[in-house]
């Protein structure tokens, strides 16, 4: 088991906008919304590789997401999930008296699935 | 073959609500579009997909068809009956049904909160306690020599942004690309950070200790620290040289300011940095809203009731107390004994531990698709699809509003928002007198 600190970014990409678009249960979209960018660097360090399967574990639940290497390095320590309800069972109910709940810079941690 | 062209259409995905869409329909179907996104172009080859086009009925793990009456009446009958019920959505749909939402909101009590609690509220907040220096989309197009994206990817998120209205727009004044200066602020080198000018990586969670930085420099203070951020502190006395040197600056953010530690404070700081800047050039800030009609249910709920999310009726009277009235805060309280669900989908973007609240509780959704929370619901109303099957008002980004047309009919059978809002008011009335 591979423990970890990571930082939590959750988000819009192209992909999962046009995915939400084609159908909330599209093969697209639901392939989309379950990949976890890492720096590739951190992948190394964790012995992983594109496409690995691999569980993102929050204060607030976990999740099950395949390993994908990011386009968008570096960003060492910080892991990014498209919107959808995979991020969801991982983001924060907490709004700090906002209203807002935290669906960004959330402290996670990596196992190997 | 019946061959119409419907030139400029409003495009109903993001909140740039893009108004020169030239869309060929061809027997009743969407053949070609003119000036679409990929957002866009998605949208138009797959609204049928996954449609719902008959109202369902929970009936035990599955559901029945059932007749719109039926429908009508039991959702009546479920929010009358409820001593608390949270009235949630209202951006993927026109001004016109979100009226008629808090017309009901009023008569059944409880609290009506749109997306924008869980999206752009913190500035919001930051907008009453700070005030705004805003324009509209047409004079950053026309003046901007200056683009500032913080916390946003409209690479990804709104994809005609810069081509229509920033750095690769043509203006009258600013005429090209190489007299705008693009930068960018966020935590990973996204695309559109990839077309900028300068681009500044910080760390997640410190927007609000660089926008305080950048204020200490606009204002001529010294920062006392070598990093701020996980920028060397000559980087940040940089950027703030560029905004002060600019003649016309815009700060668009995107949720990576109002979704992180600070949240409404980090709208405080960054409205108050385009204040300070105003002391030195020009400068304005805008939200990238995400909805195409989120904007508009601001404008309409603060209208009716004074106030722009998250309004506990329940006494009668409105109240506004974000954190307390907001829809995530009163589902983590557990306090809400049914909901109505009008164009969202809450079950798939609220943090899971908040949807299992919804999934307790008598859940009415009104949507065209099927979606996580039509298959959590106990009855679901299909609905048309505005600026495809439907008209009504939208509101852009920059609070400009525009008028959506109908392009095709909908499926047999299927109501527009406003006509099922008007029929379930109707209802509810009824059984009140």
């Amino acid at each position: 088991m591979d423990l970890n600190s990571f930082k939590l970014v959750t988000g819009r990409t192209l992909i999962q906008g046009a995915g939400k678009e084609r159908g909330k249960f599209s093969e697209d979209y639901l392939k989309e919304v379950s990949t976890c960018e890492l720096d590739p660097e951190d992948m190394k360090l964790l012995s992983l590789v594109e496409g690995e399967s691999i569980v993102v574990k929050t204060e607030f639940g976990e999740a099950k997401l395949i390993a994908k290497a990011s386009t968008r390095a570096p960003h060492k320590g910080v892991i990014f999930i498209p919107y959808g309800p995979v991020a969801s069972l991982l983001t924060s109910p907490h709004t700090d008296g906002s209203g807002m709940p935290s669906l960004k810079g959330i402290e996670a941690e990596i196992l190997k699935g | 073959m019946i061959e119409v062209l419907i030139r400029g259409a409003v495009c109903t995905v993001c909140g740039c609500c893009c108004d020169d869409l030239n869309v060929e329909v061809t027997d009743g179907r969407v053949e070609r579009v003119e000036n679409a996104c990929s957002l866009a172009l998605s949208k138009f080859k797959h609204y049928s997909s996954e449609r719902i086009l008959k109202p369902l009925m929970r009936v035990g793990n599955g559901f029945k068809e059932t007749s719109y009456k039926e429908a009508i009446q039991e959702s009546a009958r479920l929010l009358v009956n409820s001593n608390y019920p949270v009235l949630w959505g209202w951006c993927l749909t026109s001004c016109e049904a979100v009226e008629l939402g808090l017309e009901l909101a009023e008569l059944v009590g409880g609290v009506i909160d749109n997306n924008s609690s869980v999206c752009h509220g913190p500035g919001l907040i930051g907008v009453q306690d700070i005030g705004i220096s805003g324009c509209s989309l047409g004079e950053v197009k026309n003046r901007a020599d200056l683009i500032l994206y913080w916390g946003s990817n409209p690479v990804n998120a709104h994809p005609r942004h810069m081509a229509r209205y920033t750095a690769l727009a043509k203006g009258r004044f600013v005429a090209s690309r190489r007299e705008r200066k693009l930068i960018v602020v966020d935590v990973r080198r996204t695309e559109t950070a990839k077309l900028a000018d300068e681009f500044y990586q910080i760390e997640p969670n410190s927007d609000y200790e660089l926008l305080t930085a950048l204020r200490c420099a606009v204002n001529g203070e010294e920062i006392e620290l070598s990093t701020v951020s996980g920028l060397p502190v000559e980087r940040v006395e940089e950027l703030a040289d560029a905004l002060i040197s600019c003649r016309f600056g815009v700060l668009f953010y995107g949720l990576g300011l109002t979704m992180t530690y600070g949240k409404s404070r980090n709208l405080d700081a960054a409205l108050s940095l385009v204040r300070d800047l105003n002391r030195k050039t020009k400068f304005l800030i805008m939200p990238m809203r995400g909805h195409f009609n989120v904007t508009g249910s601001n404008e309409v709920f603060t209208w009716v009731t004074g106030y722009p999310f998250g309004v506990d009726l329940s006494k009668g009277y409105p109240e506004y107390n974000p954190g307390i009235t907001t829809i995530s805060d009163v589902l983590r309280r557990g306090e809400c004994d049914a909901a109505l669900i009008v164009a969202s989908d809450p079950i798939a973007h609220l943090p899971s531990t908040l949807a299992e609240t919804l999934k307790k509780i008598p859940l009415i959704t009104i949507d065209p698709h099927r979606t996580p929370t039509t298959e959590a619901s106990q009855i679901v109303i299909p609905s048309a699809i505005i600026g495809l099957e439907s008209t009504g008002t939208v509101y852009r980004m920059d609070g400009v509003p525009l008028e959506c047309k109908r392009i095709l009919d909908p499926p047999p059978g299927v109501k527009t928002d406003v006509e099922i809002m008007s029929d379930l008011l109707s209802r509810v009335k009824e059984l009140l007198t």
